[in-house]
């Protein structure tokens, strides 16, 4: 079981990461990678929405969805969304300062498609709750590891003398393709045990 | 960096040795396109600091004998282009050149690049279709194949001897066979100074630990640690690849870490992951992790208090 858990945690952390193998979650990644302390935030509201979102599917799966199939896309949709508000309104007025750390990623990260790739993925694989919830705790460690990354590497950039044409989000794209061919490296680790 | 190139002489003989012409038409190819994007796009005398000449001669040696030559000449185009050039060239790309090429290659042209021709039986003969069309599909090779030492341990649980590793009667790409003459040329850059000698014995020495551990706890599921620092492309790599000054920390400490995770992940990806090979990925990795490494491995600025409030 803990076997099993952990390999969940890893595969979506780093063989299949959402951002870099998958593609998934491009917008914050080109978007707010510019500074490491932001993209720290960022993957902090990231793993805090899909954490909330595999509950959410855990519960939607349970009890809804089998008896309204059609319905799977609208309702996490909706149902993500709106508990994504009502928890932001609840931070907001019981924690300000956590509510500022996470400031206006939260809201928006809840249209991204990694919420909607996740809450998708759980439910095609029959993940249950504790799986669901690894999966969803890798993921955002993925996320937060790639965008980390990424940021770092632009502050790096910052003082180059990048070519005009490359400039801004060209090598931003350049550099994420390049973060991706070496995450091809791990492509297939540990599937056969 | 032209000392450089000189090193990279004995090896490039010593594949010219084992692979015939093909080993010169692949390498020729590879530089060919480096050297052309670098002269057209890169600022003026460039190509006279000859570090583009490294990369397209590195990436050359990586590639496997029977790669057509034009996809070697992508590789060389790609490896300026978008390794270099666009991160605003010398001393400000983030990844290395050379593996960038290769990773791209391999991404391409999966099974061109893992097409690995044994010994043949002339000398002359070409070790695959080096001379294909661009675009158009290969002719079949009329020469003999065989797993690399490390395929043929993952797939078929078989180990090289050790003096086939060191002399490089293998197979494997051109220039990762003969860990000798490598090992050799590494040296004398290190005692030269041209290299950080910390980083390729940090790659080693962890390489060796983890899987000495594992061979000494599981001796017939594991193989021996000198196996695995004489096979694919770990004596290239270690030497040559990540230890190029511009894509490696600055500190001697950063150094340390840089290798001690090369290490750890040549062997994860090794003996866990799909692939046979994992030392491009490894230093790929790596390299992605330097600005890190150069953060937290800031030394204290002379004067100031060893801790600051942070």
């Amino acid at each position: 079981m803990i076997a099993n858990l952990a390999w969940i945690f890893l595969s979506a952390a780093v063989i299949n990461n959402f951002t870099l193998a998958l593609f998934l979650g491009l917008c914050p990644f080109m978007g707010v990678s510019g500074k490491v302390s932001t993209a720290v935030r960022m993957g902090g509201a990231n793993v805090f929405v899909l954490t909330i979102t595999s509950i959410c599917v855990s519960a939607l799966n349970t009890w809804v969805l089998p008896r309204a199939p059609y319905l799977r896309l609208i309702a996490f949709i909706v149902v993500i969304a709106s508990l994504v508000q009502i928890v932001e309104l609840a931070i907001k007025k019981l924690s300000p300062t956590l509510f500022r750390e996470l400031g206006i990623f939260l809201p928006l990260i809840t249209t991204n498609c990694a919420i909607l790739g996740l809450a998708v993925f759980q439910t095609n694989r029959g993940y249950g709750f504790a799986e669901g919830l690894a999966f969803a705790l890798g993921a955002g460690a993925g996320l937060t590891l790639a965008l980390v990354l990424m940021a770092s590497i632009r502050e790096l950039t910052e003082l180059s003398d990048v070519p005009a044409a490359a400039r801004g989000l060209g090598l931003v794209l350049i550099i994420a393709a390049s973060l991706s061919l070496a995450f091809m490296g791990f492509a297939g680790l540990l599937s056969a045990g | 960096m032209w000392t450089v190139v000189a090193t990279l002489v004995p090896i490039l003989a010593t594949s010219v040795m084992f692979f015939g012409p093909s080993a010169l038409l692949v390498t020729g190819a590879a530089t060919a396109g480096a050297l052309i994007t670098e002269k057209v796009f890169g600022p003026r005398r460039s190509l006279l600091d000859g570090s583009g000449m490294i990369t397209g001669l590195l990436l050359g040696l990586t590639l496997p004998a029977g790669l057509p030559m034009w996809m070697a000449f992508v590789g060389g185009a790609f490896s300026i282009g978008f390794g270099k050039l666009v991160f605003g060239g010398l001393g400000q790309n983030v990844f290395n050149p050379a593996l960038l090429g290769r990773a791209f290659l391999q991404a391409a042209f999966p099974v061109a690049m893992t097409t690995w021709p044994t010994a043949q039986a002339s000398w002359w003969q070409l070790r695959g279709d080096n001379l294909a069309l661009p675009l158009f599909s290969a002719r079949a090779p009329d020469v003999l194949t065989g797993a690399t030492p490390l395929g043929l341990l993952k797939f078929e649980g078989e180990t090289t001897a050790l003096r086939d590793l060191m002399l490089g009667t293998t197979g494997g790409s051109l220039g990762e066979t003969a860990g000798i003459v490598i090992l050799i040329c590494g040296l004398y850059l290190a005692l030269r100074n041209y290299l950080n000698w910390r980083i390729p014995a940090s790659i080693f020495l962890s390489v060796f630990l983890f899987v000495g551990v594992l061979h000494l706890l599981f001796p017939t599921q594991y193989p021996e640690p000198a196996f695995m620092l004489f096979s694919g492309g770990l004596m290239l790599g270690a030497w040559y690849m990540a230890t190029d000054l511009v894509t490696s920390p600055v500190t001697n400490l950063g150094c340390w870490i840089f290798g001690i995770g090369i290490g750890a992940l040549v062997v994860v990806i090794r003996l866990w992951g799909g692939l046979a090979e994992g030392v491009m990925y490894a230093i790929l990795l790596m390299n992605a992790l330097v600005p890190f490494i150069n953060r937290a491995t800031q030394p204290r600025v002379f004067g100031t208090a060893r801790r600051t409030a942070s």
